[in-house]
């Protein structure tokens, strides 16, 4: 699962019938600093977030799991919403790697 | 399965039902050397870690519902063990 905060909303009209119903929502991903890494991304809401709100997803077939019995085409869904965190990390550890693939850099 | 320490905690009040009764931990993967390997990560505890842990992190969708006992759970990412002691063979760069 990823850390992550809505900016956006997406509407579809023409879908697959399965999806009928879902919400999508657009998603910068964000370290545990709250700062933005990587490429925004469409995520299926399975948490009933809304604009601006600190979430966290989750990626691959895990993904469709929240729409069970439905198997809806989706590999991004957003599974909850995060009202606190905390984080300590070591003295010692060196600051967040820099990003060697620039195709992750938003 | 990758090498992380435990840098933080989550508190997420709504969420899927099936994430209930497990912490959801921040997670931050290691290279070999101690350093930050890519972006810090949410990760479901399956082995009650706690922050500063070095732990065993299951990136498999599969393998980490099955490892927090809860199968068709949307978690992606699981803690499933702790790491006491890694050695390299020599020659191995």
């Amino acid at each position: 699962m990823f850390l992550g905060r809505v900016v956006g909303c997406v509407w579809a009209t023409a879908k697959n019938p399965q999806m009928e119903g879902m919400r999508f929502l657009l998603v910068q991903p964000l370290t545990p600093e709250l700062q933005n890494t990587g490429r925004r991304l469409i995520c299926a809401d399975a948490a009933g977030a809304g604009a601006g709100e600190l979430i966290y997803w989750v990626r691959g077939r895990e993904a469709c799991f929240p729409f069970l019995p439905k198997e809806v085409a989706c590999d991004a869904a957003i599974v909850g919403i995060v009202d606190e965190v905390h984080v300590k990390r070591p003295a010692a550890a060196p600051a967040p790697a820099e990003r060697k693939n620039p195709k992750r850099n938003g | 399965m990758l090498i992380a320490r435990v840098i933080g905690e989550l508190v997420a009040t709504q969420k899927h039902a099936s994430h209930e009764g497990r912490k959801l931990l921040l997670v931050q993967p290691l290279n070999l050397d101690g350093s930050n390997r890519g972006d810090a990560v949410v990760a479901l505890d399956a082995v009650d870690a706690g922050v500063g842990d070095r732990v065993l992190l299951s990136t498999d969708g599969y393998s980490a519902s099955s490892a927090v006992g809860r199968p068709q759970s949307p978690i992606d990412m699981a803690v499933i063990g702790f790491i006491d002691q890694i050695e390299i063979l020599p020659g191995v760069s």
